[in-house]
């Protein structure tokens, strides 16, 4: 079977929306719940975050949303518990995001054969720097089916970026500026030129834009340049707040696919 | 510098074995990329050597004295020598790292440092030396180490630096690094991170043992035979990393690392990593460290705020895996114990990290013949409350 990534982005080539929010929060087993509200609100794709203890690319929402969920008692074992059955309910790209420490605990093979078996399409590994990753840990990614999604920055050599387009990554997390989540928002000239050198480099591979994008105004900006974008932060403040789960989550994806 | 390198220091890629690396988000990358391409060759040139010798000795105070301590001595039935850091202006060996690193940053042309620390001497250190050089200098210090740490805070704002509360988790050394590793996330391109310990991504670990390594050498120059035991008190490992530096191809010489273990490495309240850890990452390497079978990394305990982290540098994770080094701990108590007998013995006040060196003392099989350096890291001003509620209970 092809991997949903890639499929999603033969088939749907711009306003790709893509919704973060961290496993076992706000509640520990509203995971699965907010996947199929999303799909049902019509995000394109989801990206789950793995809880950690030491966030270090995270900002304050995502960090106290972390602190949370692991209170409330996530791992991920119990994580792939929860998403056991996801495909008889969910058919969107699903992929998982965190920290390598948890996952490397768990075991790099056992995390891929269960992201496998649950129906996960990718993963993303912000601390796992892509030398590590061709070395160590492609193999196994690519066995399980699983694309591994690098991240680019403002900083980030052209040269580099060229070298990642070759391979199969299923889209590029462009990085809108330099800075931890959800800590700017709004879209500068600066990164404006930014998103149109990425635009001009015309990649073979899918892009994405995240970091700062929190409603429709940045969204709908960030998709002149790239096939979607990702936002995380924002949708995390829409849930944590209480009331019914399936209404703000509905409102969010509203609020944000405001047509232009 | 020396042209032969240890087996034991950092390959190419900053791996010490299986261990180190450079495990940090892209975000980071430009930095790291920056300074592992430029910091070796700023060090060996002529004009950072000349600037950073003329301070260790005029502004530091270096060499450090190494002193024979006849009445330790005397007690533990061996040749015990004590290298003096604590004497080092600023009150210990964290002064050694922060003036070659700002003199780095200064090169790079950054014009703002930022540090992060737990008992408040990196920060003093790194204050101290931006106070020098007119930079502006953001600490980070975790909440809990604000409130059991006043002297050396009200020093760090005294010296003109702005000191940032970490308040995520215990709010102690690891959440003020992930702030301090935040900060610079945000701020690429003016900011210079002053690393107090030699922990991190690589080239950290490796430049910072470097710039502590003057410990050792001196250690070299001012005996006339080799010891038989170094011994430092490993949080991080930075004043290890310096004693043990010069003497890791000497194989004859023992090199005892002393973890804190807090109320006992069995309990759950300890920082004894290397006893308690398991392969893992954390702030950008890859080490041995504390945490839970789901890998969240556990919050270290200590008495000692500097040793008081739930990692360990690279290097040691490596020595100690390849039996090179011989790793013990210390509790509480025992260093609390060490601290009152040197005091008592010779006049001199440890810091509470220090003393877990000291604790070392009894547990080695000393012979008479045998020579032992124990490097005081630290002056113990900074400890007398705790010294103060250990006097009255």
């Amino acid at each position: 079977m092809d991997n949903r990534i890639d499929v999603l982005f033969r088939e749907k080539k711009e306003n790709v929306l893509t919704i973060y929010f961290p496993a076992g929060f706000p509640e520990l087993n509203d995971t699965l719940s907010i996947l199929v509200e999303l799909e049902k609100a019509g995000a394109d794709v989801v990206e789950i975050g793995i809880p950690f203890s030491d966030p270090l690319a995270d900002g304050e929402t995502i960090e106290m949303a972390s602190q949370k969920a692991l209170q409330n008692g996530i791992s991920l074992k119990l994580l792939f518990e929860q998403l056991k059955e996801m495909r008889k309910y969910v058919s969107i790209p699903v992929l998982l995001m965190g920290y390598l420490n948890p996952v490397y605990r768990y075991g790099i093979e056992q995390f891929c054969v269960d992201c496998k078996a649950v129906g996960i399409d990718g993963v993303i590994l912000p601390d796992l720097p892509m030398r590590e990753y061709r070395k160590n840990y492609q193999t196994i990614f690519h066995k399980n089916g699983l694309k591994n999604v690098p991240l680019i920055t403002p900083q980030t050599p052209v040269e580099r970026i060229e070298e990642l387009d070759k391979e199969e990554h299923g889209f590029i997390y462009v990085v809108a500026s330099s800075a931890t989540t959800g800590a700017k928002s709004g879209i500068s000239k600066e990164q404006e030129d930014y998103f149109a050198r990425i635009k001009a480099l015309q990649l073979k591979t899918p892009t994405q834009i995240g970091f700062g994008i929190a409603d429709s105004a940045s969204f709908n900006k960030a998709c002149e340049f790239t096939s979607g974008a990702i936002i995380g932060s924002a949708f995390v403040k829409a849930i944590q707040n209480g009331g019914e789960l399936a209404v703000n989550v509905k409102n969010f994806v509203e609020f944000v696919k405001v047509i232009k | 510098m020396d042209k032969h390198r240890s087996k034991y220091l950092a390959n190419e890629d900053g791996y010490y074995g299986d261990f180190g690396g450079a495990f940090i988000p892209e975000l980071l990358q430009h930095n790291i990329d920056e300074l592992k391409a430029n910091w070796e060759q700023i060090i060996e040139s002529d004009s950072f050597q000349k600037e950073y010798v003329k301070l260790l000795k005029d502004y530091v105070g270096r060499p450090s004295p190494l002193y024979f301590s006849q009445r330790l001595s005397d007690k533990y039935n061996a040749q015990i020598y004590l290298k003096r850091e604590d004497l080092n202006h600023t009150g210990s060996h964290k002064v050694n790292n922060t003036i070659g690193q700002v003199l780095i940053a200064k090169q790079l042309g950054k014009s703002r440092i930022i540090a992060e620390t737990g008992a408040g001497q990196h920060g003093v250190a790194t204050a101290t030396i931006c106070a020098l050089m007119g930079l502006e200098c953001v600490v980070y210090m975790g909440a809990t180490d604000i409130a059991r740490q006043a002297p050396n805070v009200a020093r760090m704002k005294m010296l003109g630096a702005e000191v940032r509360a970490a308040e995520s988790g215990n709010k102690t050394l690891k959440d003020a690094t992930n702030e301090a590793i935040r900060d610079w996330i945000n701020h690429p391109t003016d900011t210079f991170y002053v690393i107090g310990s030699v922990v991190g991504p690589h080239p950290y670990p490796d430049m910072v043992a470097q710039l502590q390594s003057v410990i050792s050498k001196e250690i070299k120059e001012q005996m006339s035979q080799l010891p038989n035991y170094v011994v430092a008190c490993v949080g991080g490992g930075s004043n290890a990393a310096g004693a043990f530096y010069h003497f890791l191809d000497n194989e004859e010489v023992e090199l005892v690392a002393v973890e804190a273990a807090g109320m006992g490495v069995e309990t759950a309240e300890t920082a004894a990593s290397i006893a308690q850890g398991n392969v893992g990452f954390i702030h950008g390497s890859k080490t041995l460290l504390m945490q839970d079978e789901d890998g969240q990394i556990t919050e270290p305990y200590s008495i000692s705020a500097g040793l008081d982290y739930p990692g360990i540098g690279p290097l040691h994770a490596n020595l100690y895996t390849q039996k090179r080094a011989t790793v013990m701990n210390a509790t509480d108590e025992e260093a609390l114990q060490a601290a009152f007998e040197l005091t008592q013995l010779e006049g001199i006040i440890p810091a509470l990290e220090s003393a877990h060196a000291l604790a070392a003392l009894p547990k080695l099989a000393l012979k008479p013949t045998d020579v032992v350096v124990v490097n005081l890291s630290g002056r113990g001003d900074k400890d007398m409350e705790t010294y103060i509620a250990k006097m009255n209970s």
